[in-house]
């Protein structure tokens, strides 16, 4: 769809919602809006596309509760500003929109969370995407050094290309919010995989030590929980070019939630998980077994930490055996890991012996 | 050493004096040690004091002071604008144990035995070995009398040292005690400041200021003009009265037939009744009461069981009263903002061996009443607080056996001493409180008495619980007055804006979340004017007509300015016949004071009548003791509370269809 007709179709649906309230006060009943509901009680594997998306249970959000009140008042002023930014031709982050409501009086937003929450809550019931709706995030893609030659249209509209290990700095290439095909086209790399790193630390190192030109491999920093637009880059250059996903993290439950909404979809966009989520993505560690096998240095779980794991365990994502294995150990051994703990044998440790042993365990070409 | 012989024992035995009695056995008294000895002083004086004034149907105002004298000694002063005393009387008022006016009658007094003031005097003076001062004026009198004092324990006699003639400023009449007792000086949970706490809140009709050893004065200020109704005295009453007690009325009897005794010597037992005890008795009625056999007195006691008496009259008794009880509360708790007053209970009185009683029940709850210890509980006996032995109290016995759980304490296996931020406050007014000791310090475990305690807590407690689930329905309700307020108009105005349509009408909308009547008042302090307003919105479906009723205090008041007009002013409680309601509109009352100072508004509170309660938020059903007569406090127990606890919860279960809240459902999502 051309970005014209996607805005008209936003328009069109955002002026339902407004009458389909406005009908329901008009016949004297108590306005209500009905919304998927985004726990992870309702979410279910989509055969067909290989990710999670949501069931069928549904929540209402009414006015005769105080907060359902407010959210819809909220839904309104917010449905008039993308109705407004859309006429006018402007657009803006979530964060503006954030402050922006600030002038909302009682519509105001308590956090910034409330009003992203809102965003989404509008892309599902609409099946718009929030840049339909001249939303943007804030700049908070990933970084990416690698043999990856691409052209990105800059915001002159000329078309540059560029290679993400010849034509960067040391900090990479960092990825735009707009990661589209009219923003975006992939052109070259003879690389084997891209190695998506939690940490800016590890990312350092990988890049420090070469291992992007050692194996063949575009090392991207997933800057802890990836970003919409970094998430749509890896499931792109996984379909388009062919290259397998190997997903490197701290040990912990918070790492495996990532690796979770890179490969399986995450809940908060699970509406959207056929464009963000690359099924085909692999884990490469740190495992909790590679604790024991490795005898790395640990810290115990905090109280956070078990509950994330015990949330995991009912996770209907997290049920294949892999998974549950992995929570059940850590909860055994009641220990966890960061990717820096490989340094205890060495700073080439990661890249001489641990990766290239992984690597070999996946079946993926050793050098 | 030779044997003893009955002569010589014989020159040894001879009468103990009631003070050289008293001497060794002080602590049945309540001068067991130095802490008590102190507060025991300062509670017989002033319990006396109020006795007095209310007696003379005087408000009492009553000044308390302890200062330290020498090491452990103290000086205690209590004065009271009371009757005083006349001259001849003080030496046997204040110096002579067992000498009183009220040991005969049947009728409910603080003192009653005439040990309490005299064994102060001489407690002081084997203590200390100072005596003790008098002033007393009484109003027909020009000046007071003035008079030092010390006990002659032998001979049970008051020792005038000296006395003279004293100019009282300005005091029409009244009593002052200056004695000097040995004693130690505590604060804490058994204290005098404790006591006269106590004492302001059953007493809500006296003025008490305490000036404590370190010249910290305490204030407890007067909360009504209404005086204690002075208590009648009446004969006993013949249900439960003791076989021995009985035989020995029979015996002393002036009369010579069982009918004529029976009837006159005991109350509500008319000559019907009379012959029909003795008829069922199987006893002549011209048998002679003073030759009455064992048997037959037996057997009239087991008939006066099965026939039906009338209760006892009400009127030697003097409850405080739930409106009071409310008041002396609020009064003296007001310091740890308690979140609720549950409507207190002043039960009918009863019957226990002969002598009538009548439990009175209140409770406070939440604010910062402390939410992990045991609650606190005020026991009082006619009126006058009890601080010592609340273990083997008849009052904690009977809070111990209700089942606190499902009144929303708690309580460890559904017995005991319950744990919550609640104080328990549990009057027993009789004209024979059953003490464990003369100490006063307990009520004895009488049956009927606990049983009567019992009902009065589950009453009361079931009076919070619908308070408290009010309360929390009153919380969910101020959200709902929100949404109509002000969310659902501008719900209404964007979509409206935003679909370019007119705005929709919200009533239907509105009677729709609320379906209440909701009374909201306010009150606004501009120079020297206070305004209230109360709206009563109708959020219903339907017009109403409903009374409103407020309690208010009078001062400042300024009458004319009462809009609309009340249709009844009686004192401090006002009624409005409101006009109907149309559904959806709302109606105004307001009033104004003026002269008062910013804090000096006292509480309004708000009552309705002639619409059902449950659908009434913000105001209170009209308590049945609004009018205080005997009929309007009997329909009290009229109204079914359960009834209208289950049509509450029924109108909350309306609310609940079975959507799922959205954004309750939805967990903390956190994975992106």
């Amino acid at each position: 769809m051309m970005s014209e007709d996607r805005h008209k179709k936003a328009v069109d649906e955002l002026y339902h919602i407004a009458n389909d309230i406005y009908t329901q006060i008009e016949k004297g009943k108590i306005p209500k809006m009905e919304l998927p509901l985004r726990s992870k009680k309702n979410i279910q594997f989509a055969p067909r596309k290989g990710v999670w998306k949501y069931g069928n249970m549904k929540g209402v959000r009414s006015a005769k509760k105080l907060n359902g009140a407010y959210m819809l008042l909220r839904t309104m002023y917010m449905l008039e500003f993308i109705k407004d930014m859309i006429k006018e031709n402007k657009s803006s982050t979530l964060r503006e929109m954030y402050y922006i409501s600030e002038g909302w009086d009682l519509a105001k937003f308590g956090s910034q969370d409330e009003s992203n929450n809102l965003a989404e809550d509008l892309e599902i019931v609409t099946t718009c995407m929030r840049e339909d709706f001249k939303l943007r995030p804030e700049e908070d893609g990933a970084r990416i050094i690698g043999n990856l030659t691409l052209q990105e249209t800059n915001r002159k509209g000329v078309k540059k290309k560029l290679n993400c290990r010849d034509d960067v700095g040391d900090s990479g290439y960092s990825v735009p919010y707009n990661v589209e095909e009219e923003k975006i086209k992939f052109l070259d790399t003879d690389a084997k995989f891209i190695i998506a790193i939690e940490t800016g630390g590890m990312f350092d190192r990988l890049v420090e030590n070469g291992f992007d030109e050692d194996y063949d491999a575009i090392v991207l920093h997933l800057k802890g929980q990836p970003a919409r637009s970094t998430r749509r880059l890896m499931k792109r250059l996984n379909e388009e070019m062919g290259l397998p996903i190997l997903v490197f993290t701290d040990c912990d439950p918070w790492s495996f939630r990532i690796f979770s909404s890179i490969a399986f979809g995450a809940i908060k966009t699970a509406h959207i998980s056929e464009y963000l989520a690359t099924p085909a993505a692999q884990y490469i560690g740190i495992t909790t077994s590679d604790i024991l096998n490795y005898d790395l240095p640990t810290d115990t779980l905090n109280s956070q930490d078990v509950k994330a794991l015990k949330s995991e365990l009912t996770d209907p994502r997290f049920k294949d055996r892999f998974w549950r294995d992995e929570i059940e150990l850590m909860l055994k051994i009641n220990k966890k890991a960061e990717q820096q703990a490989l340094a205890k044998y060495g700073l080439g440790f990661v890249t001489d012996t641990y990766l290239p042993e992984k690597l070999a365990e996946l079946g993926i070409a050793k050098k | 050493m030779g044997r003893a012989t009955a002569e010589s024992l014989a020159k040894k035995q001879k009468e103990i004096s009631i003070g050289e009695f008293f001497q060794a056995n002080k602590q049945i008294l309540g001068f067991d040690s130095l802490t008590r000895s102190l507060i025991t002083a300062v509670k017989e004086g002033v319990d006396n004091s109020l006795d007095a004034c209310e007696e003379a149907g005087i408000l009492p105002d009553i000044y308390v002071e302890v200062a330290y004298a020498a090491k452990t000694d103290f000086k205690i002063i209590i004065e009271d604008n009371g009757p005083g005393i006349v001259k001849r009387q003080i030496p046997n008022v204040f110096g002579r144990l067992l000498y009183g006016s009220r040991f005969h009658s049947i009728r409910q007094s603080r003192g009653q035995q005439g040990i309490g003031i005299s064994a102060v005097v001489m407690y002081g003076q084997l203590s200390t070995g100072k005596p003790t001062y008098i002033i007393s004026k009484t109003e027909k009198e020009e000046v007071a009398h003035w008079m030092k004092l010390v006990l002659n324990t032998k001979k049970n006699r008051a020792e005038v040292i000296e006395e003279d003639f004293k100019v009282w400023d300005d005091k029409e009449h009244g009593t002052r005690v200056e004695v000097f007792v040995q004693g130690r000086y505590i604060a804490g949970k058994q204290s005098i400041l404790e006591y006269l706490k106590g004492t302001a809140i059953v007493n809500p009709h006296a003025e008490i200021t305490f000036k404590d050893p370190n010249g910290e004065i305490t204030e407890f200020h007067r909360v009504t003009e209404e005086l204690p109704h002075i208590t009648r005295e009446i004969k006993p009453h013949p249900k439960g009265i003791e076989l021995g007690h009985f035989i020995n009325m029979a015996k002393a009897s002036k009369h010579r037939r069982m009918i004529a005794f029976m009837t006159d010597e005991f109350s509500r037992v008319s000559p019907r009744v009379a012959r029909e005890i003795l008829e069922n008795a199987d006893v002549r009625e011209k048998q002679s009461p003073r030759t009455l056999s064992i048997e037959d007195a037996r057997a009239v006691l087991k008939a006066i069981d099965k026939v039906k008496i009338m209760a006892p009259q009400t009127d030697c008794l003097s409850p405080i009263g739930e409106t009071l009880i409310k008041k002396g509360l609020r009064n003296v708790l007001a310091g740890l903002k308690p979140k609720f007053y549950a409507p207190p209970v002043t039960r009918d009185p009863k019957v226990y061996s002969g002598h009538p009683f009548q439990i009175e029940v209140g409770m406070v709850y939440g604010g910062e009443l402390p939410k992990d210890r045991p609650v606190e509980i005020l026991r009082f006996a006619n009126r006058v607080p009890l601080l010592y032995q609340q273990g083997s109290d008849v009052i904690t016995n009977a809070i111990a056996r209700v089942d606190w759980r499902r009144y929303g304490l708690e309580q460890r296996g559904g017995k005991g001493i319950p744990y919550g931020p609640a104080v328990i406050l549990v009057h027993v007014a009789s004209t024979q409180i059953p003490f464990t000791s003369e100490a006063k310090d307990a009520i004895a475990n009488i049956k009927v008495i606990e049983g009567e305690i019992e009902r009065a807590l589950r009453l009361c407690a079931r009076r919070l619980k619908t308070h408290l689930g009010k309360s929390a329905k009153k919380a969910k309700n101020k959200e709902k007055f929100d949404i109509v307020q002000q969310l659902l108009p501008e719900i209404a105005k964007k979509s409206a804006s935003i679909v370019g349509k007119p705005v929709p009408k919200l009533g239907k909308t509105i009677t729709n979340i609320m379906n209440v009547i909701w009374v909201n008042d306010n009150v606004e302090f501009e120079k020297n004017r206070h305004r209230v307003s109360i709206d009563i919105y109708n959020y219903t479906s339907t017009g109403k007509k409903l009374n409103l009723h407020a309690e208010m205090p009078t001062k400042g008041l300024n009458e004319k300015k009462i809009v609309p007009m009340p249709s009844e002013i009686n004192g401090e409680k006002v009624t409005w016949k409101l006009k109907k309601i149309p559904s959806t509109e709302v109606i105004n009352v307001s009033f104004e004071y003026t002269g008062l100072g910013e804090d000096e508004l006292g509480d309004i509170e708000l009552f309705v009548s002639e619409i059902n309660p449950a659908i009434v938020i913000g105001a209170e059903p009209l308590p049945g003791d609004w009018d205080l007569d005997e009929k309007a406090r009997q329909s009290l127990f009229d109204f079914d509370e359960e009834e209208e606890l289950a049509e509450l919860e029924e109108a909350e279960e309306e609310e609940e269809n079975g959507d799922v809240d959205y954004d309750e459902a939805t967990e903390v999502i956190d994975d992106e």
